[in-house]
């Protein structure tokens, strides 16, 4: 944090600079900071490149999960008022989650209720763990981390049909609509 | 920064207090006769602000969406479209789901928007640079994916209620992405909401050139903060949750990249399971007579309704009377854009006798609205699976709409 503080001149100096920036045809708007752009950047995407730094485990996720989630999910992630988190019936991260990131991503900008946004990157994966761990999908023991986490093959990863990247066009009818 | 946040609790507290007296004070006006409201407001006080007539009480109605309610978070509101009249939806009557969070209370002087990810310049806008771009008003509908017949809908509000049409003001998403700079290898966008579970939906970069909006404006005026004040994405014709509200962030990215509401609700989840859906397909019911209404009297009517498609202008809209026997057109009341609702009408002279009303629609595409077992069939389900939500995929379901008409004149909801 001090060497941050120790930057900050720098920083500015450097973001004067870059303030003069603006969109090319009108003028308006300005270039956000480098740090700007982090703080902002909090969607993790299936390949995780967004994952900050940080490790967990299910073990250090299971008193965490006691403390902050079961309230509403339940002891074991199946019982409660809110969604089911463990499980095949349902449609739950074990039974239908196709990446691991995503679990990462919702936990960190929605969870606990009334207190989003409140986690630490390590509580995050701590329990990103936990959950990966009681749908029987890593051991107690696995880490997690920035580097680990992109590679967990999830249950349902083809469950899916292959994104359909960009195949929308203008006027194209819909995949399944019915035609007299 | 705790005080503030503390400040921030105590006041979505008092506000969820206040929330409830107001859903009371509809519950109150609902059930009153209409008239019998408290005396007229005095002209004086109806000019700074104009009301509606005491004598007009149409509401929106809430959703009684379980999960939600259960955290105390539930803003799900139905428009109230058999009382619809036109192709506008006023801004206060406009449904909204707000997936459990509160309407977060933003200053526009504070809002910001920022564009980054796969861009040449990523750029920070206040709402302020926003209004001095050039800017586009557009007539669209937004429809949530939930909407659709069912045995539960008694009225045309319960069942076809999460569908509004509003003149949407603000700048083409394509103009402000022209200004960073899109990369090449780009495909998607990821949008992010401002609410306190902060959404976020990706949207393939051929539909955000098409025709998106990044809106500020509502029917004339700021969009109302249940939809999305001060800034939203409007993405027409696509489910309504691509729609972002309370806009934030346009992230370029080269894929999908399917945050909760992608992998675990709005997919299509059967067999032939995939992330997502875009276009609603076309969809028409008829606002009068609707369910829960009731016909004074055998003799002349107007039957009317609306029709709205994802896959452009509606062309044709045919109503029977007769329970499908006998199928006329019915008169497109213009103007029947392109990605709005479109009113049509009907003259109907009523014999007094049982009958069933039905309409469907054909958009510029060539698409058909489907009959139920024909949604059903195509689904590999039947129809039962689908009216009882039993079967997954029934998001979407844009079947005809039965209404029957009982020989008292009362109207209900004839799915069987």
């Amino acid at each position: 944090m001090r060497f941050l503080n120790l930057l900050a001149p720098v920083l500015t100096l450097a973001s004067c600079v870059v303030v003069l920036a603006q969109s090319p045809t009108y003028g308006l708007g300005r270039t956000p900071s480098e740090q700007e752009i982090l703080a902002w950047d909090i969607a993790v995407g299936p390949e995780g490149k967004e994952l900050p730094a940080g490790s967990g485990t299910a073990k250090e996720g299971e008193a965490l999960y006691a403390r902050k989630c079961a309230a509403c999910h339940g002891p074991t992630g199946t019982e409660g008022k809110a969604p089911r988190l463990v499980g095949r019936q349902t449609r739950t991260v074990g039974s239908y989650w196709p990446f691991a990131t995503s679990i990462w991503d919702y936990i960190n900008r929605a969870m606990p209720i009334y207190q989003e946004g409140s986690l630490s990157a390590d509580e995050v994966y701590a329990l990103t763990a936990f959950l990966l761990f009681k749908n029987a999908i890593i051991q107690e023991s696995d880490a997690m981390d920035a580097e680990s986490l992109p590679k967990i093959q999830m249950p349902n990863r083809n469950g899916y049909q292959p994104p359909p990247v960009s195949e929308w066009k203008p006027g194209m009818p819909r995949p399944f609509e019915i035609l007299p | 920064m705790d005080t503030k946040k503390q400040n921030r609790r105590r006041f979505l507290k008092e506000g969820a207090a206040l929330a409830g007296m107001a859903v009371g004070a509809i519950g109150s006006a609902s059930a009153q006769t209409p008239g019998a409201e408290a005396s007229p407001v005095p002209y004086r006080d109806r000019r700074a602000y104009g009301r509606r007539s005491r004598f007009v009480n149409s509401v929106r109605t809430n959703d009684d969406d379980a999960t939600h309610a259960a955290f105390g978070r539930s803003f799900n509101v139905y428009t109230p479209l058999q009382d619809s009249i036109g192709i506008i939806t006023p801004s206060s009557l406009h449904w909204v789901s707000a997936h459990g969070y509160e309407p977060p209370d933003i200053d526009p002087q504070e809002h910001r928007l920022m564009i980054h990810g796969m861009v040449d310049r990523p750029l920070i806008f206040t709402l302020e640079e926003l209004k001095r771009l050039p800017f586009v008003s557009r007539i669209y509908y937004l429809e949530c994916q939930a909407n659709r017949p069912e045995y539960k809908g008694e009225t045309v509000q319960q069942s076809h209620g999460k569908t509004a049409c509003s003149e949407w003001t603000g700048v083409p998403l394509s103009l402000l992405l022209q200004e960073a700079g899109v990369q090449s290898g780009a495909g998607w966008i990821v949008s992010e909401g401002d609410e306190a579970g902060k959404m976020t939906k990706s949207i393939p970069m051929a539909k955000v050139m098409e025709d998106v909006l990044v809106a500020y404006g509502q029917n004339g005026e700021p969009v109302r903060p249940e939809n999305g004040y001060p800034l939203r994405l409007v993405v027409p014709g696509f489910e309504a949750i691509y729609s972002m509200k309370w806009l934030r962030r346009i992230k370029v990215v080269d894929r999908p990249y399917l945050g909760y509401k992608e992998i675990s609700r709005y997919t299509r989840d059967d067999s032939r399971s995939s992330w997502f859906q875009f276009e609603m397909g076309p969809k028409s019911v008829i606002t009068f007579p609707s369910g829960g209404q009731r016909l004074p009297s055998r003799g002349y009517y107007q039957i009317t309704g609306l029709a709205w498609s994802g896959g452009g202008a509606i062309r044709r809209v045919e109503v029977s009377t007769d329970g499908g026997r006998t199928w006329k057109d019915a008169e497109l009341q213009g103007p029947a854009l392109r990605l709005a609702h479109t009113r049509f009408n009907m003259a109907w002279k009523w014999n007094g006798e049982q009958t069933v009303l039905l309409s469907r629609c054909t958009d510029e595409l060539g698409q058909v609205q489907p009959s139920l077992a024909e949604f059903a069939r195509f689904w590999g389900a039947t129809s039962e699976q689908f009216l009882s939500r039993s079967a997954r995929g029934a998001g979407h379901s844009n079947s005809i709409q039965p209404w029957g008409v009982n020989r008292d004149g009362s109207v209900y909801n004839a799915i069987s």
